[in-house]
């Protein structure tokens, strides 16, 4: 039984992380416990490929130009009644004057 | 027949127009304590088209105010739904109105809620207001 140089205690096999992946799939694997050389050759390409596209879309980010965003110069107003459309406002305009006139005991 | 019906019919027409004419006449009529709080600043127009209370609030002065708030409202009510609009969108337009009509010396609110007394330009509306 093969021990930890330093602790002596029975040493576990570890798993590469790659090896680990696979088997949680339920790959087979090739002797000595690593992934069969194909299976191996086709994940260096998968991850080699994943690479490149992360890659490449960082380069595009830092070509495509710099996206500034600057604080505008007027204050910021909050106004009351936003919700109110000022087509709306002109179309009752004339109602309105109309209103105000047959009222004005109220108005 | 006929030229006695063409005597009385001129008379019956104008006794049905009197009760209108003098009902109209005195709907049409502010109420002098409106008036007298309009004139003297106590009272105001908001942007929002209801009246508000300019200065020191007072029972008498808030009953006055809510009892038009609360007839203005219903015009408004009735008005929007023939228009197809909301109370709030119609009140805000009449508000737009009641503001630019008012005289000098009378007070109005501007659209950041600071009560202005009218002078003699134009009064600080709201930018969506018309013309």
């Amino acid at each position: 039984m093969k021990r930890n140089r330093l602790t002596r205690r029975p040493a576990v096999a570890k798993a590469s992380r790659m090896d680990q992946r696979e088997t949680q799939h339920g790959r087979e694997k090739g002797p000595g416990g690593r992934l069969m050389p194909a299976l191996q050759e086709v994940w260096h390409k998968r991850t080699a490929r994943l690479g490149v596209s992360v890659l490449s879309l960082g380069m595009m980010a830092a070509l495509s130009g710099c996206i500034t965003v600057s604080a505008p110069d007027k204050p910021i107003v909050i106004e009351l009644n936003i919700n109110i459309k000022q087509e709306v406002i002109y179309r009752l305009a004339a109602d309105a004057g109309k209103t105000i006139d047959s009222n004005k005991d109220i108005f | 027949m006929s030229r006695f019906y063409a005597s009385v019919s001129p008379l019956m027409a104008a006794a049905l127009l009197v009760p209108f004419v003098t009902g109209t006449a005195l709907a049409q009529a502010r109420d002098p304590a409106y008036a007298a709080a309009r004139s003297g600043g106590q009272v105001g127009e908001m942007p929002t088209g209801y009246l508000g209370i300019a200065g020191a609030s007072t029972p008498d002065l808030k009953r006055l105010v809510d009892d038009i708030n609360i007839k203005r409202k219903a015009v408004y009510a009735e008005r929007a739904q023939a228009q197809h609009a909301t109370v709030e969108e119609y009140a805000f337009t009449t508000g737009c109105k009641l503001v630019a009509q008012t005289q000098a010396g009378e007070k109005y609110q501007t659209p950041d809620g600071s009560w202005q007394v009218r002078g003699g330009g134009a009064p600080v509306r709201d930018s969506r207001c018309p013309a």
